[in-house]
């Protein structure tokens, strides 16, 4: 698979964008995996506990959401989402926070690593039940078909999700409603420690949306302009009233599935085969030695990146926890709800 | 005036109703639309709402559940059917993660106002995986409301107060009781959520009950009263969140106590209702509070498994009488 992504990768053209589309590719992805360093680091000091899953090296899918989905746009997402979230405008304050506990996370202290949520940002989580937002994901799309707008839900899963019933069923109900939702699945080709080819007969996870007839490709997803490109022609088909679209995101993570699993069920040299392709590193050189932008302009987003990152980890570290008090909010939107407390 | 409807004509009334008031509620789920209902509680409503609101769904209830919760979180007040709760076990997943748990998660950001509802309990001899209760499943869960009630206006009165909740509310009808006639008031009539009815008063045993061991418990103490016993009846009405101020208040005048519970008894309604009774009345008991649940075991087919599973009005009676501490 490793050789079919790297046939692919010569084929987005740099020239085709301008700077700025570039660098912002490059800063969410930076951004990403500075905050994914910082979330490591703080979970080795047990800043940070609980289920814990970084999104260092799928970072190209963050920017090309970023730059091929419009805002208003709904989307949802499982467990791996700092990243994804980041790249959806919230904050890493916030985020950061969030992961610290802290009132003044995302979800004030409620939600942790695994259910980030912000209206504002439509982002719908935040999902910690394999393949549990694939359904949901069809309901907003649902909704937004009901209320008459012209968004898309974007529903992302994991390669794990791909072979829970609720991706058939959904899958199913959003082709014959010609429901507006785009369908990522992110393929780090690992559920938790069992391969893509261990799982199934069927190893290209794209070929799943033939049985429903829905238009379905790969995408190779350590490169945010095949990315953004394969989003873009999506969206628009999904827009023109059409239903439903199915990318398959072939990507890696560089780390375990969380912050507890050691990853020995693959080899050092498929690790580095992928780290030679690293979307952050490899962007960078495609900016620099295509004189999109300078070294110095390269160096001034690191220097700016690693000054907001360590901001959101002082900001989190200063907030404060929720108060216990909180425990009996949000549970009931009726405000009286009569609690059993004794 | 009040009206003499079916219990299925008021349910549908209540869904009709909510539905012009309000263009976000729609319905969807197994043969809701074209075959007007498995059991024709949703008949006539395709015609007056078309197809984008009466939604025929394939036979997948955690995918169209889950669709449900995702259209709540996103504007809509989804009710989704279920053919019979016994088919929701496969739902129970958006159910209990997802409609429960979404406002916590988002620490309030996005609510889930969705109904889901269908029949709950025994209906005939339709052995063991179609005759099971849940009520008790769905209360154990913070985050849901559930309304087990087949008063066939007051049916009415709350399920339109459960598709006007801002939060999930389960809502439990019964098969056998779809043709049930009652009286239903003209008009606007809403039922509140939380709120048990005492269906009748009496001096000398209280009996809780709800869903259609009412009807039980209601053959048991016409039975008792000829007897010269005078029960009073408590309908809970709504199991999540649980009225227990009217038992209490109920049982400081009886004394006495019985529930009347189709679900099994290891943890279910009926052991709430005896912990609550222990603890804001133990002063006033003059015997233990005693309960009448369906064995603890599946429900094989046959008729006469059927009849020694079920509470019944002779089980009920001897239960108040062992609580009243008469003989025979």
């Amino acid at each position: 698979m490793t050789q079919v992504i790297r046939k692919k990768r010569g084929k987005s053209a740099a020239g085709s964008y301008d700077k700025g589309t570039w660098l912002n590719w490059y800063e969410t992805m930076l951004l990403i995996r500075r905050f994914e360093e910082q979330t490591l680091k703080m979970y080795g000091q047990q800043k940070i506990r609980g289920f814990c899953h970084v999104y260092i090296g799928q970072e190209a899918i963050g920017a090309g959401l970023k730059t091929a989905i419009r805002p208003e746009d709904p989307l949802v997402t499982a467990y791996r989402l700092h990243g994804i979230a980041l790249a959806r405008g919230l904050t890493p304050r916030s985020c950061m926070a969030e992961l610290f506990g802290k009132a003044t996370g995302c979800v004030n202290g409620k939600g942790g690593s695994m259910h980030f949520f912000s209206k504002n940002h439509r982002f719908f989580g935040g999902n910690g039940i394999v393949g549990a937002q694939i359904p949901i994901g069809a309901g907003i799309a649902l909704a937004e078909k009901y209320k008459g707008t012209d968004n898309l839900c974007v529903t992302m899963f994991g390669d794990g999700a791909a072979r829970q019933g609720a991706l058939y069923e959904s899958f199913n109900m959003a082709m014959t409603w010609k429901l507006p939702v785009l369908f990522i699945c992110e393929n780090n080709q690992y559920a938790m420690g069992t391969s893509v080819e261990r799982t199934s007969n069927v190893h290209d996870l794209y070929k799943i949306g033939a049985a429903f007839d829905m238009p379905s490709e790969p995408v190779d997803a350590m490169d945010p302009v095949a990315v953004h490109e394969a989003l873009l022609k999506a969206a628009e088909h999904i827009r023109a009233g059409n239903g439903p679209y199915y990318l398959e995101m072939k990507t890696y993570r560089y780390k375990g599935h969380s912050v507890s699993d050691p990853a020995k069920y693959r080899t050092k040299e498929e690790l580095n085969d992928y780290k030679s392709m690293d979307p952050v590193k490899v962007t960078e050189k495609r900016i620099v030695e295509g004189g999109i932008a300078t070294a110095e302009e390269i160096k001034a987003i690191k220097d700016k990146i690693k000054e907001v990152v360590l901001d959101a980890v002082d900001f989190a570290e200063k907030s404060p926890y929720p108060d216990a008090s909180e425990l009996f909010t949000d549970n009931y939107m009726q405000e009286d709800y009569p609690y059993i407390k004794d | 005036m009040p009206r003499k409807l079916q219990l299925r004509e008021s349910l549908r009334e209540a869904m009709s109703e909510e539905m012009r008031r309000d263009e976000t509620v729609f319905l969807m789920g197994e043969e809701v639309a074209e075959y007007n209902g498995a059991y024709k509680v949703s008949k006539g409503m395709l015609d007056e709402f078309g197809s984008k609101r009466v939604i025929d769904t394939p036979i997948a209830e955690l995918g169209f559940a889950g669709i449900g919760v995702g259209a709540a979180m996103n504007g809509l007040r989804p009710i989704v059917e279920f053919m019979t709760w016994n088919f929701a076990v496969l739902a129970f997943d958006q159910i209990v993660n997802n409609a429960a748990k979404t406002l916590s998660q988002s620490a309030g950001q996005f609510n889930c106002p969705i109904v889901f509802r269908g029949p709950s309990g025994s209906a005939g001899q339709l052995a063991q995986q179609h005759s099971q209760t849940f009520e008790s499943w769905m209360a154990n869960v913070p985050g849901l409301k559930v309304v087990s009630c087949v008063h066939v206006g007051d049916a009415k009165g709350l399920l339109k107060s459960a598709i006007r909740d801002n939060d999930p509310v389960c809502v439990m009808e019964s098969e056998l009781l779809y043709g049930d006639v009652g009286e239903v008031p003209d008009g606007e009539y809403l039922v509140p959520i939380g709120v048990a009815a005492v269906r009748r008063s009496g001096k000398d045993v209280t009996i809780v009950s709800f869903n259609k061991m009412m009807k039980v418990v209601e053959a048991a103490a016409e039975e008792l009263a000829k007897e010269g016993i005078e029960a009073e009846v408590i309908d809970l009405r709504t199991i999540r969140p649980l009225d227990h101020h009217a038992i209490v208040a109920s049982v400081k005048k009886t004394n006495r106590l019985v529930v009347v519970d189709e679900s099994w008894p290891f943890a279910g309604v009926s052991a709430e209702i005896a912990y609550e009774i222990q603890k804001y009345a133990f002063d006033y008991l003059d015997a233990p509070v005693t309960r009448v649940n369906s064995a603890d075991t599946s429900l094989p087919y046959a008729e006469n498994f059927v009849k020694a599973y079920l509470p019944n009005p002779e089980k009920v009676i001897k239960a108040v009488k062992e609580v009243m501490y008469v003989k025979k």
